[in-house]
């Protein structure tokens, strides 16, 4: 694959919308988080132009791959290790925008880690949502650790490992995925290949054109999908949990997007892409195939899809005028959580 | 391992082997390969899995080999295990046990010898463990098994096979954070952990005879410390001598000697010291540049020596 140029060729893959247990009801739900997910991102980063969110990594262009991954999984009962550029899977597995909006401003309340952390970060056990690091890989070996417990307790849960092309050069994910395929334990290494580590391009990252490929290696398949193909995605995700699920081992899957916006809001990628090249990746934006693929088989209207649109800013704008209104984190619990309270409970 | 299922250990070597020092012999064939795992050799991905495996509810112990390859488990440690409670404000924690041999004295050269107490000692949310004896190792390892928080469980590899002492087989433990006045005295406090509460008693035991009654502390515990203890000692002494084999520089010394400079400034009747191991990177194989690193009892009862006089 060129430097910054697609070359994902899948739009039109057979599968597509061919996934049986997917209702209408359910694709529209899709459809309406990716709206939402859409929408929030895109307040998100005008929010941190206005000086008050001090970072942000978009998901902008990868919102498929993080959707369609987390509508195959059981929420609330698999595991979630993600990384930090995946909002959508944060909203798809449960997380409220207004939940979200409190982690980039900072404010009081914040879920995760009461906003003691960059936003996405910590842990939302309710739905098995972890995001510890900011240190890209460290969570793989992790999720490889989740998934030794739950089989150790003879759960039948599922770990999903997300994670950008970047962090497939760490030495902890080489170590994670040997450890995985040795144990044939229920992970689901899922990579979201947008083909930058922040300005690196693929070609200086890996000698082949892309990390599918290791999956041999390890002893497990490894499948790269089209990730702006909601649908793709899905089967893929889908077909790996029923394998983790019945004891069969992980999956490599390598999810092939784009990335719209800069690495972060502190990046400034015309340094080292050009704008044509973005504008041409929007083409095959995920919101838009997913759209025509919905209309197409009539289970979305111009109309439907104009609501889905004005619901999701209303919920934006709510989200963002109750946030903006709240009080930053207190400074009463700074030094609380550093070691476990006396008296021996976790 | 036999009183609680989520208790497993984690490793190279540790299985059929059962360990490099024999501490996991027999532990295959009496909890089987699901809770005894032979791991590749990959020390950052034990920590990290044994990181993930706390976090999901289980009591993992990791052995790393030898704690001059600790290193590639820093990440994991430091930037991970050790922050993950305060990074989730609470909601999470990350109960594991990292045990690993250290220390020298056993012609271990630069890569089998070294000391890494202080690295990890200075992290917040890190415990950091440095048993002497065989009872406070048994009690001390229970209490780290059972602790909500991560700990690095330091062995000291020449008292495997040099230190023995009564291990009842009766059920106890030894709370972590709590020195142990290993012997009482009047003149000088001589605070330490590990391999060097030995040659520290030994020490006293030869002052004795000369006329100085040193009071030795053992730490047992470098994170956190036991301020208390500490500072109590040196109050009843007025003078403090710090002993590691540790190299001096910002070790666990470093910290002593500040705390009780602060602490206990106006009961101290000489210079707060210590005698630590020198400034070179790592430990030398051949005999004699290894017992130069080495202190020894002989070298202690000068330091005490000359810190009785003032």
């Amino acid at each position: 694959m060129p430097d910054g140029e697609s070359d994902i060729t899948a739009l039109d893959s057979p599968s597509r919308g061919d996934a049986p247990s997917l209702d209408n009801d359910k694709l529209q739900e899709m459809y309406r988080q990716m709206v939402l997910c859409r929408t929030l991102d895109e307040r998100i980063w005008m929010l941190n132009r206005q000086g008050k969110a001090a970072i942000v990594a978009s998901s902008q262009g990868h919102e498929a791959a993080q959707i369609g991954s987390v509508w195959a999984l059981r929420l609330g009962h698999d595991h979630l290790y993600i990384y930090y550029r995946d909002l959508a899977v944060l909203l798809s597995a449960g997380m409220t925008p207004r939940e979200i909006m409190l982690g980039f401003l900072a404010k009081a309340g914040e879920p995760l880690s009461g906003a003691r952390q960059f936003p996405t970060h910590g842990a939302y056990p309710k739905h098995r949502i972890y995001n510890f690091s900011n240190v890209v890989a460290t969570h793989i070996p992790q999720a490889v650790g989740a998934a030794l417990a739950s089989r150790m307790r003879g759960e039948d849960s599922v770990v999903v490992a997300y994670f950008g092309d970047g962090a497939s050069s760490m030495g902890d994910c080489h170590e994670a995925m040997n450890f995985a395929g040795v144990h044939k334990l229920p992970v689901i290494f899922f990579c979201e290949n947008n083909r930058f580590a922040i300005s690196v391009p693929l070609s200086k990252q890996m000698a082949v054109d892309g990390i599918a490929h290791r999956a041999e290696g390890y002893g497990m398949p490894g499948v790269q999908v089209d990730g702006r193909d909601i649908f793709a995605v899905y089967e893929a995700t889908s077909e790996a949990v029923s394998r983790a699920r019945s004891g069969q081992g992980p999956t490599l899957i390598e999810a092939m997007v784009e990335r719209y916006l800069p690495h972060t809001s502190d990046d400034d990628d015309l340094r080292y892409r050009t704008r044509e090249e973005i504008e041409e990746a929007r083409k095959s934006d995920p919101l838009k195939i997913f759209k025509e693929q919905l209309m197409r088989q009539g289970i979305l209207t111009e109309e439907t899809d104009n609501v889905m649109h004005d619901d999701a800013k209303r919920e934006v704008n709510e989200a963002t005028e109750s946030v903006e209104a709240a009080a930053y984190t207190g400074t009463e619990g700074f030094y609380d959580h550093v070691y476990s309270p006396p008296g021996g409970a976790p | 391992m036999v009183r609680d299922e989520r208790v497993f250990v984690m490793g190279e070597d540790v299985g059929a082997r059962g360990g490099v020092f024999l501490a996991t012999d027999g532990f295959l064939a009496e909890f089987g390969e699901a809770r005894v795992i032979d791991t590749p050799l990959a020390e950052s991905s034990i920590a990290g899995i044994a990181v993930g495996a706390a976090v999901n509810g289980m009591r993992p112990i990791a052995e790393i080999e030898f704690a001059d390859f600790i290193w590639p488990t820093i990440n994991q440690l430091v930037g991970e295990a050790a922050r993950i409670r305060y990074g989730s404000n609470g909601q999470v924690c990350a109960p594991l046990v990292v045990r690993a041999p250290y220390g020298g004295g056993v012609r271990g050269a630069l890569y089998h010898s070294q000391s890494v107490e202080a690295y990890f000692a200075h992290a917040p949310g890190l415990t950091v463990v440095t048993p002497a004896t065989p009872y406070d190792a048994k009690g001390l390892l229970k209490s780290a098994i059972r602790s909500n928080d991560p700990v690095i469980f330091l062995e000291h590899k020449r008292t495997y096979r040099m230190v023995k002492g009564e291990v009842p087989e009766s059920e106890y433990t030894v709370p972590l954070g709590a020195a142990d006045v290993k012997r009482q005295g009047a003149d000088v406090s001589v605070i330490t952990y590990g391999l060097m509460v030995h040659h520290c008693m030994e020490a006293a035991n030869e002052l004795a005879g000369e006329g100085i009654d040193a009071e030795v502390v053992d730490l047992r515990t470098v994170r956190p410390l036991d301020n208390e203890t500490m500072l109590g000692s040196v109050e009843k002494t007025g003078k403090a001598l710090i002993v590691h084999e540790d190299n001096k520089a910002g070790g666990i010394g470093a910290e002593v000697a500040a705390i009780i400079s602060e602490e206990a400034f106006d009961h101290l009747d000489g210079p707060v010291t210590r005698l630590a191991g020198p400034e070179v990177p790592a430990m030398p194989f051949s005999p004699p540049l290894e017992d130069m690193f080495m202190l020894n009892s002989a070298k202690i009862a000068d330091a005490v020596r000359r810190l009785a006089q003032y």
